[in-house]
C-alpha cells in the first residue's frame, strides 16, 4: 500500500493504494465518489469520465498511484453550488434518457466549453465521441451544449441562476 | 389539457445532469459487503464429471465456494429449463458452473482460477439445420417434464421449444387467388443489448431470513416472483424477498425477467448475515444475460395485380439458445403477428423456437418484430416491383385499419397507419430521385411499415398508490422501471392532469416490492399505458376523495366541485376555492371547531380485462392475445459509395401513431435514440461466435455501437395521436417500435440505389462492396457466424413447410 494526496472536488484527499488499483475503484470504494461510472473497464464506453488537470480521462484506465499531486474533478465537484448553465441546458432539452453516461458526458462537455467557449454540433459530436450512450441518439446532448455555448455562458463549471424546473 | 401533451422536463433529469441519481452499483453496503466471481463453462456442451474446489476455498478471504449442488433447483419465467448453476451438464460457453465468494473481488477472482472443473465435452448443435434434423443432438432431453405457460408447445424429443402456430383462411386459396407469388429466404443474426450499465445486484439474507436484492432490473415484481418459485424448496415465500430497483442505467430488454440474478438471490441464502454483489463485466453482458435471437425466415406471398395481398406463408426459425425460459415469448410474439401490419385474408404462420448451444435468446427493444419485419418489408418491396405496382402505394392500399381481423381473429384498433405512411412519404420526398455530388456515390430511398403489440401475459396488471404532503405536493409509488424512457415524468404528467398539480410537485420513486404497487414488468411498451391507467385511476380516486371531504363539510352538491389549479373549487359559489395544502393532510375545520377528513391516500389499478391466451395450437384463433398494436412508417435518403460499400444516412423520417404524446419531447427521444439504435443493428453491429461457440467480440471494441459521430444528418420524428380508448388520455406505447423500421428502410435504399438486395443482416459496408463486385458475401465471410446456420440459406429445408 502506498498513500498518495491529490486534489478531489478542489478538497486535499490523502488515500491508502495497492500498486494495482485503478483510479476508478478508488474514487468509487474508496473515496465514496459514485459518479464515475463502470461500464466497461477497458476504456471503451467512457462511463468513468473524469477531469485530471482539467482534461478528460477514463478513469478505469489510469492507476490510483499515478495521480499524485494531481486535480481531479468528477461530476460531484462541478455542480456543487447549483447546476451549471451547461448542466440547466441538458435539463431543459430532456437530453439523457437512463442516466448512465451522463456523468462522462457532461464532464467532457464541460472541459469542451472551457477550452472552446462556442462550440459547433461537430466539435460537439467530437469532444463526447469517446462516450458512448445507448439511449439518446445524442441529438438532445449535443444540441444542449451548442445552445450553452451559444447563450454565452461561456465558463461552464459557474453555477447558473436557479430557473423552474418546467419549460 | 394542461400537463398532458405538454414537453415537460423530466422530473429525473436533475438528478441525472448532477451525477446525484443513484444506481444499484452505487449504493454502500459497508466493509462487510462480499464479491462473488463466476467460474464458467468453456464448452458450448459438456456433462461436468466432478468440481474440485478444495484450493480455492483455502485461499485467505475467500468465504464459501457454491456449486450446483449447493442449489439444485430450475428457474424461469415462461419455461422452467434453466438451474441456478448448470447441473451435470453446461450448455453454452459462459454458462455459470459455480460460484466464490470472497471478501474483495480480486480474490475472488484469483480463487475461482483455482476451481478445477473436470468435463467430458459432447457434440454441441450451433447449427439450426443440425438442432431440427430427425436423429438430432438434443440440448435438453429433459423437456417434456420442464413446467411452462399455457400457452407454450414444445415437441418432447426434439429441440423445438415452442412452436407457435396461426392460421387464418385458406392459405392454399389465397395463394390460387394470386396473380403473383414470390417467396424467399432472409437472415437476421444474434445482437446484443449494450446498456452502458451492466447487469449488477447486491442480494442479503439476513439471519432472521430475510431476503433482500437491490438489483438493476425492469422487472422488480417479478425477479421477486420468481426468486420466489426458485427458492420455494428452502422455504422462501414472496413475503420474505424484497427487491428494491434503483435507477436503471438502460435496459432495452436486457434487464427484464430473471438471468444473472437469480445467483445473488442463491448466494445471498449461502452467506447469511452479509450482503454479496454479483456484477457482470461487459463480457459477461454480452454472453450471459440475454441476447437478441438469430432467425431464419422463409416467406411466401401471394398478391393480385392490383397490389392486393392474398396470403402470407411465414416460417421463422429461431436460434433461441441454451435456454429460453423467456426467448420462447419472442417466439411466440412473432407467430402471432408475423404478417406486419396489413390485412391478409389468408395467412399462415409457423414461429419455431429451437434449442442451440449458444448463450440464451431472450427480450431485446422490439421483441422479434425487428427480425421479421426485416424480411417481410424487403420482400414487399420486392413483390410491389414484380407487379409494376410502387411500394409505398403498395403498403397504403394494403394498410391494416381500425376494426380489421388480426391473424388470430381479434379486430384491429383504432390507427392511423395510412396517415403515416402519406407523411412519411412527403418528408423524404417519395419519387423524386436524388444525385449524389460524387461520381462514386449514389443516393436511394427506402420506405417500411412497422407494427407491434406488447406481448403479456393476459392477466399482467399494474397498480399506483398516490398520497399527498402538507404543502400538497404529491407522491406516487409504482413499480415500472425508469430505464431512460422517461415514465416516472408520464406517470407525474398524467396524474397532474388529473389533480392539477404540476410534474415538478410530484414525486414517483423507484421501487421497493415491499412497498410499492404491484407492477408486473416495465417491458412491451406497455407501462405508459397500463401503468397509466393505473396512476389515473389513483389520482382520480384522490380527486374524489377531496371533493368527498370538502362535501362533507360545506355541504356543497358533489357534482359542482372541481379541481383546478391545486385548489377544489365550486361551480355553485365561484368564490370559493381551498388551497389542496390547506386540508390534504389536516383534514378541514368545520364550525364547531373540530376537523373532517385527513390524510388523502388513494390507489388505482388496471389489468387488461379482455385478453385472453386460449387461442387453439393449431391456429391461434379463438384467444385476444393482444391488448393492442402501435403502427406507424418510416422512411430514409441514403447515400452509398460504390467503392467501399460505405454508407451515410441524409435523412430518415420515422411517424407513430402514439394515440396521444402525453410527453411529446419524451416521444421525440424514443424515436432518435430507437432509430440510431435500429441503424446500428442494420449497419455495423455484427456478432461473431467461432466454430466452437465461443463468442468472439464481447466488447465495444469489436461489437461497434454508435458513437455521437455516427448520427445520420437528419431524424425527423412524426407524432400521430388516433386515441386508444382504453389508455390513459388515448395513449398507447412506443418505446420499442421506433427501432423495429430501421433495418428494411436501409436493406430497401441499398436497393434503391444500387440495384443490389440484400437478404441477410447486418447491411455492412463490407458486405455492400463485396456484393457490388459480384462477390457472394456467403462465400468469403470465413468460419465466424453470428446466426446460427452456416450454410446457404436459400438451400435451408424449412421443415414446417411441409406439414400442415
Amino acid at each position: 500500500m502506498k498513500k498518495i494526496t491529490f486534489t478531489l472536488n478542489g478538497e486535499s484527499r490523502t488515500v491508502a493504494v495497492a500498486p494495482h488499483e485503478v483510479l476508478l475503484d478508488v474514487l468509487r470504494d474508496k473515496l465514496g465518489v459514485k459518479s464515475p461510472k463502470v461500464g466497461c473497464e477497458r476504456g471503451d464506453c467512457g462511463a468513468c469520465t473524469i477531469l485530471l488537470d482539467g482534461k478528460p480521462v477514463r478513469s478505469c484506465l489510469i492507476l490510483a498511484v499515478e495521480v499524485e499531486g494531481q486535480e481531479i474533478t468528477t461530476l460531484e465537484g462541478v455542480g456543487r453550488d447549483g447546476p451549471t448553465p451547461l448542466q440547466e441546458s441538458f435539463i431543459r432539452h430532456n437530453a439523457f434518457q437512463c442516466g448512465f453516461c451522463a456523468p462522462g458526458i457532461v464532464l467532457a462537455a464541460t472541459a469542451l466549453l472551457e477550452k472552446n467557449p462556442k462550440p459547433t454540433a461537430h466539435e460537439v459530436q467530437e469532444a463526447i465521441s469517446g462516450n458512448l450512450c445507448r439511449c439518446t441518439g445524442y441529438e438532445a446532448i449535443i444540441e444542449s451544449a451548442v445552445e450553452a455555448g451559444r447563450q454565452g455562458t461561456a465558463r461552464a463549471r459557474k453555477p447558473a441562476a436557479r430557473k423552474s424546473a418546467n419549460r | 389539457m394542461k400537463f398532458v401533451g405538454q414537453s415537460a422536463t423530466r422530473i429525473d433529469e436533475r438528478e441525472k445532469v448532477t451525477g446525484a441519481a443513484p444506481y444499484a452499483d452505487d449504493l454502500d453496503f459497508g466493509p462487510n459487503l462480499l464479491h462473488a466471481e463466476i467460474v464458467e463453462s468453456p464448452h458450448a456442451h459438456a456433462i461436468i464429471k466432478k468440481i474440485d474446489v478444495s484450493r480455492a476455498r483455502k485461499v485467505p478471504g475467500v468465504v464459501k465456494v457454491v456449486t450446483g449442488k449447493d442449489f439444485p433447483y430450475t428457474f424461469g419465467l415462461y419455461m422452467q429449463d434453466r438451474f441456478i448453476f448448470a447441473r451435470d451438464r453446461v450448455r453454452f460457453v459462459g454458462e455459470q458452473v459455480a460460484a466464490v465468494i470472497a471478501r474483495d473481488p480480486v480474490t475472488a477472482k484469483r480463487a475461482a482460477r483455482l476451481v478445477k472443473v473436470t468435463y467430458e465435452p459432447l457434440p454441441f448443435v450451433l447449427d439450426l439445420k443440425e438442432a431440427l434434423k430427425e436423429d438430432a443432438l438434443l440440448v435438453h432431453p429433459d423437456l417434456k417434464n420442464y413446467g411452462h405457460c399455457a400457452w407454450f408447445f414444445p415437441v418432447p424429443d426434439t429441440n423445438i421449444a415452442h412452436w407457435r402456430k396461426t392460421r387464418k383462411g385458406d392459405i392454399e386459396a389465397g395463394f390460387r387467388e394470386a396473380d403473383t407469388v414470390l417467396e424467399d429466404t432472409y437472415t437476421v443474426p444474434r445482437y446484443a443489448h449494450c446498456a452502458i450499465e451492466p447487469h449488477v445486484i447486491v442480494g442479503q439474507c439476513d439471519l432472521s431470513g430475510r431476503l433482500t436484492l437491490w438489483s438493476s432490473s425492469q422487472s422488480p415484481h417479478t425477479q421477486r416472483h420468481v426468486f420466489a418459485a426458485a427458492l420455494a424448496p428452502l422455504g422462501l415465500k414472496h413475503q420474505d424477498i424484497r427487491v428494491i430497483t434503483p435507477y436503471v442505467g438502460g435496459g432495452f430488454g436486457g434487464k427484464a425477467g430473471v438471468s444473472m440474478e437469480i445467483i445473488a438471490a442463491a448466494l445471498a441464502l449461502a452467506v447469511k448475515g452479509a450482503p454479496v454483489k454479483v456484477r457482470w463485466t461487459r463480457e459477461q453482458e454480452f454472453y450471459n444475460t440475454y441476447q437478441r435471437q438469430g432467425v431464419i425466415a422463409r416467406i411466401k406471398m401471394g398478391v393480385k395485380k392490383d397490389g392486393s395481398i392474398t396470403a402470407i406463408e411465414h416460417t421463422l426459425h429461431w436460434d433461441a439458445g441454451a435456454y429460453v425460459e423467456y426467448g420462447a415469448n419472442v417466439v411466440n410474439a412473432v407467430g402471432l403477428s408475423a404478417t406486419g401490419p396489413y390485412r391478409v385474408p389468408n395467412v399462415k404462420i409457423d414461429s419455431v423456437c429451437v434449442y442451440t448451444n449458444l448463450p440464451p435468446g431472450g427480450p431485446y427493444r422490439g421483441f422479434g418484430y425487428s427480425e421479421f419485419m426485416f424480411g417481410l418489408e424487403s420482400h414487399i418491396n420486392r413483390i410491389a416491383k414484380m407487379i409494376g405496382l410502387d411500394p409505398v402505394e403498395f403498403r397504403r392500399r394494403n394498410a391494416i385499419r381500425e376494426g380489421d381481423t388480426l391473424p388470430y381473429g381479434a379486430h384491429m384498433n383504432p390507427c392511423a397507419l395510412v396517415d403515416a405512411i402519406d407523411k412519411t412519404a412527403a418528408e423524404i420526398e417519395w419519387g423524386k430521385k436524388e444525385e449524389a455530388a460524387a461520381p462514386n456515390k449514389v443516393i436511394g430511398k427506402g420506405f417500411a411499415c412497422f407494427w407491434k403489440a406488447p406481448a403479456m401475459p393476459p392477466n399482467a396488471a399494474s397498480a399506483a398508490f398516490l398520497k399527498f404532503s402538507e404543502d400538497g405536493s404529491v407522491n406516487i409509488s409504482v413499480s415500472g422501471m425508469e430505464i431512460g424512457q422517461g415514465y416516472l415524468t408520464v406517470m407525474a404528467q398524467i396524474a397532474a392532469e388529473v389533480l392539477t398539480v404540476p410534474p415538478e410537485k410530484i414525486r414517483v420513486e423507484t421501487p421497493d416490492t415491499d412497498r410499492n404497487a404491484y407492477e408486473w414488468q416495465t417491458v412491451g411498451s406497455h407501462v405508459t399505458w397500463g401503468c397509466g391507467n393505473a396512476v389515473k385511476a389513483a389520482a382520480e380516486e384522490a380527486r374524489a376523495k377531496m371533493i368527498e371531504v370538502v362535501h362533507r363539510v360545506h355541504g356543497f352538491a358533489k357534482e359542482d366541485l372541481y379541481l383546478e389549479d391545486e385548489r377544489v373549487k365550486c361551480r355553485a359559489k365561484p368564490d370559493f376555492a381551498l388551497a389542496f395544502k390547506d386540508f390534504v393532510i389536516n383534514g378541514i375545520q368545520t364550525p364547531r371547531g373540530n376537523f373532517l377528513g385527513g390524510p388523502i391516500l388513494a390507489s388505482g389499478m388496471f389489468m387488461p380485462e379482455f385478453t385472453s391466451a386460449t387461442g387453439d395450437p393449431e391456429t391461434s384463433q379463438g384467444g385476444h392475445p393482444n391488448v393492442h398494436y402501435t403502427v406507424g412508417a418510416a422512411g430514409i435518403v441514403l447515400e452509398v459509395d460504390k467503392e467501399t460499400g460505405k454508407m451515410r444516412v441524409r435523412k430518415v423520417v420515422l411517424a407513430v401513431d402514439v394515440g396521444q404524446a402525453i410527453n411529446p419531447d419524451l416521444v421525440k427521444g424514443q424515436v432518435v435514440g430507437g432509430m440510431l439504435q435500429g441503424l446500428a443493428t442494420a449497419l455495423y453491429e455484427d456478432i461473431r461466435y467461432s466454430p466452437a461457440g465461443k463468442l468472439l467480440n464481447p466488447n465495444f471494441t469489436d461489437y461497434k455501437i454508435p458513437t455521437a459521430l455516427d448520427l445520420p444528418d437528419a431524424i425527423v420524428p412524426i407524432i400521430i395521436e388516433t386515441p386508444q380508448p382504453d389508455g390513459p388520455f388515448g395513449a398507447r406505447g412506443v418505446g420499442e417500435h421506433t427501432m423495429i423500421p430501421s433495418a428494411p428502410i436501409v436493406a430497401n435504399a441499398i436497393e434503391d440505389a444500387t440495384g443490389l438486395r440484400i437478404k441477410s443482416l447486418p447491411l455492412t459496408a463490407e458486405k455492400v462492396a463485396l456484393e457490388l463486385r459480384g462477390i457472394r458475401y456467403d462465400d468469403v465471410k470465413g468460419e465466424t457466424m453470428g446466426l446460427c446456420f452456416m450454410g446457404d440459406p436459400q438451400k435451408y429445408a424449412f421443415f414446417a413447410k411441409s406439414k400442415a
